[in-house]
């Protein structure tokens, strides 16, 4: 659409056009704000826990299990130094030796959501798969925070009031 | 012919006083645009871009994404 729109300024006399080629969703899926009846709803990106704990492949997995214990967490996000993410570490994967290292512990890959994605989307998808919590990342790939299905409900509970 | 830019384009230019333009219908741009965007959707383009944009100030249109 906006390739065609790019090409009919240029021929109505528009000497200085740009298509941005990506568009919307690029714009969203980086986190950037907007504007729009939408903008006022919050977000999965706008209630994600920033403070959730993180920690590096060649970290031991010992040393993760206190950092999140000591912040009151059962998980850990497992980042690279742009904090793009690559792997995780719940409570069965924080449970394993203490020496063992992150990268070989943790899950690799994890499903990730796009800031801009609606509460009300990622209940439906948290609840029908038994998600408890899950990573949210921009469209490079870096952390933003993980969404907990508790903070979804409540928000959407408080919502309704 | 047009340029095609990306986001990190798209904030640069917009500073530096670029018009931007989501081509979507209404419902679609009424819900989510980026600040500061004119609407004209892609059918009224001929009809309104005369009066609604300044010809002497770089444009950059968008939609969804490629499509």
């Amino acid at each position: 659409m906006s390739p065609r729109a790019a090409w009919r300024l240029e021929s109505l006399g528009f000497a200085d056009v740009y298509e941005y080629v990506d568009g919307k969703l690029d714009w969203m899926a980086a986190g950037l704000p907007t504007e729009g009846t939408n903008a006022q709803q919050p977000r999965a990106g706008d209630i994600a826990r920033k403070d959730v704990p993180t920690c590096g492949l060649k970290d031991r997995v010992g040393d993760a299990r206190e950092r999140a214990k000591a912040q009151g967490w059962d998980a850990v996000v497992v980042v690279n130094d742009e904090r793009v993410v690559l792997g995780m570490l719940r409570s069965k994967e924080l449970a394993a030796d203490a020496d063992e290292a992150v990268e070989t512990a943790m899950r690799s890959g994890p499903g990730t959501f796009r800031p801009f994605v609606s509460l009300h989307e990622m209940a439906h998808f948290m609840i029908e798969h038994k998600v408890e919590s899950a990573p949210i990342s921009t469209s490079d790939g870096r952390l933003v925070g993980l969404l907990l299905q508790k903070d979804v409900l409540d928000s959407m509970k408080r919502k309704k009031k | 012919m047009p340029k095609e830019i990306d986001r990190d384009d798209v904030r640069r230019l917009v500073a530096g006083g670029a018009q931007l333009v989501e081509v979507l219908p209404s419902p679609e741009y009424e819900e989510d645009h980026l600040p500061g965007a004119i609407h004209i959707p892609l059918r009224q383009i001929d009809s309104r871009a005369g009066e609604m944009l300044d010809r002497g100030r770089p444009v950059i249109v968008y939609c969804w994404d490629t499509a």
